[in-house]
């Protein structure tokens, strides 16, 4: 059974500080608030996963808590770089950050197999790349049935993945519609959950095309409000685009990133 | 100019894998004038998403709200994209050399130690490979085409012409490069890209200036005929739609 209880109780109890961590969402649904509450908890040696990694990995890493990343494609969607992200892998400021490199099937397949209890996932991709040189979980495989050359990549099993998502009910079941990415594998995979979400209501409604988390598969659930803002959720709240570019203004230089930190998340506590 | 020609490279009916940018505002153009049952897919997991304004991302709302069918991403790319569903992937590239080759991932020889990073991969690796074709929509520049790309992110046609065939990759690769310059194809006998359409107002002159390698030029070089009012009442509209 799922519990419920605070963001700030949830990321103390399930992050710890070498873990693997998994924060997903494909554009919607993306968990804001619980990554900077990983930041203002000071946790340190992440090995941080993600298929696209943006402004809350920009800020995790330049907040120096990370020590590795995992991903398939990092980037400011429809703005421009992730400048605390460069700033790490080129300048190894605030921190060296490693890099395991992926695409997009790549990792969608890599979580597959982690919630399928699967060693590794295969695929017929990254053929005639140079992905393959320099990311040592891509490895080549021979079908037995029909002696094709394939793709394998190992599953992903994250100590903790959170993901937001729009309701759940007292037990902690979880409700969550619309662009479901890549979040079911993510739990699935994962050995500790948490799902922070819109609000936690008396019963869920039913709503077409949705997508159920039983509370038996999931830790712990966090109601969040607005928790994915500046990404959305549908039904509650739209996409902040406005925010996406004055991000590029904050993460640009190392400064006004640490003045960003300082004002609005060391010196914000998250509601209890 | 760009975008009105990568428009019009599309036709009715077929199923394209769209990225964000340029190749979305072609496709979502290519709807709205000659081509409305284009079936537009995003890899945010919309299969058949028919926007009324353009999306501010792959994962906006309104491909999912437009959509005849929302799936996950696993999906998208294990039982769509990867059995050769797609008719046409349209790709962007921040650097393509004259084999049609792309790279989003670094400038620079060292990976490890890059000139500049870029984004990444995310799906255009398996884009290039599993659509039947690929479209290359990028604006031209010496520093963007070049004889080699530094990093092969997305397999175009190697070093030459039956590469794809060796490695077993089912689609063409790129059938079909855009600038804002002119139009290239790769030569039938050699895979390299050849300009073979120029845009109306530009010179062959203009375009190997803007090209890092001694661009071919096609015996006979149409030219890409100027706008019409409609096409640029469309992008008009679909620009100004809120």
């Amino acid at each position: 059974m799922a519990e419920i209880t605070s963001l700030r109780d949830a990321v103390a109890q399930l992050v710890h500080d070498g873990d693997t961590v998994a924060l997903e969402g494909f554009t919607h649904l993306i968990p804001h608030a619980a990554g900077q509450e990983i930041i203002r908890q000071r946790r340190t040696d992440l090995t941080l996963v993600r298929m696209t990694p943006d402004i809350v990995y920009d800020q995790l890493i330049g907040a120096g808590c990370a020590k590795k990343l995992i991903f398939s494609w990092g980037g400011n969607p429809g703005v421009g770089s992730l400048h605390r992200f460069r700033d790490a892998v080129q300048n190894s400021w605030p921190v060296p950050l490693e890099i395991e490199e992926h695409s997009h099937a790549g990792m969608a397949n890599r979580y597959v197999a982690g919630a399928s209890g699967l060693p590794f996932a295969v695929l017929r991709g990254y053929r005639g790349t140079d992905l393959p040189k320099h990311t040592d979980t891509i490895k080549t495989i021979t079908c037995p049935f029909t002696g094709e050359e394939l793709a394998a990549v190992p599953a992903i099993n994250p100590d903790v993945s959170i993901i937001h998502a729009q309701r759940a009910d007292r037990a902690g079941n979880v409700q969550m519609w619309g662009l479901v990415g890549v979040q079911k594998e993510a739990v699935l995979a994962a050995k500790r959950s948490l799902v922070t979400v819109e609000e936690v209501v008396d019963e869920l409604t039913p709503v077409p095309g949705q997508v159920i988390l039983p509370t038996w598969a999931v830790t712990t659930v966090a109601e969040v409000p607005n928790g994915a803002h500046p990404s959305y959720a549908a039904g509650y709240s739209e996409r902040d685009n406005e925010y996406y570019a004055y991000w590029d203004s904050i993460g640009r230089e190392r400064d006004s990133f640490q003045q960003w930190l300082e004002e609005k998340v060391f010196t914000t506590e998250v509601a209890q | 100019m760009m975008s009105v020609a990568a428009a019009r490279a599309l036709s009715g009916g077929q199923k394209v894998f769209v990225g964000i940018g340029l190749p979305s505002t072609a496709a979502n153009l290519a709807r709205r004038t000659h081509a409305d049952d284009l079936v537009l897919i995003y890899e945010s997991g919309t299969l058949g998403s028919k926007p009324t304004r353009l999306p501010a991302s792959i994962g906006d709302g309104i491909l999912a709200d437009t959509a005849d069918a929302v799936i996950s991403v696993p999906e998208v790319f294990n039982y769509w994209l990867q059995p050769g569903r797609i008719d046409v992937g349209f790709l962007g590239a921040a650097q393509l050399d004259k084999f049609g080759n792309i790279n989003t991932t670094v400038i620079g020889t060292d990976y490890a130690d890059p000139k500049v990073r870029l984004p990444g991969a995310g799906g255009a690796p398996e884009i290039a490979a599993s659509c039947h074709e690929v479209y290359v929509v990028v604006r031209q520049s010496k520093r963007s085409f070049v004889d080699q790309v530094d990093f092969i992110t997305s397999f175009g046609h190697g070093r030459g012409k039956g590469e794809r065939e060796k490695l077993g990759l089912p689609g063409a690769g790129p059938t079909l490069v855009i600038t804002d310059l002119g139009v290239m194809r790769p030569d039938p006998e050699t895979a390299e890209l050849v300009l073979t359409q120029i845009h109306e107002g530009v010179t062959v002159e203009q375009v190997r200036e803007a090209t890092g390698w001694d661009l071919k030029v096609a015996p006979e070089l149409g030219t890409t005929p100027a706008p019409t009012e409609a096409e640029l009442a469309a992008l008009r509209a679909l620009k100004a739609a809120r």
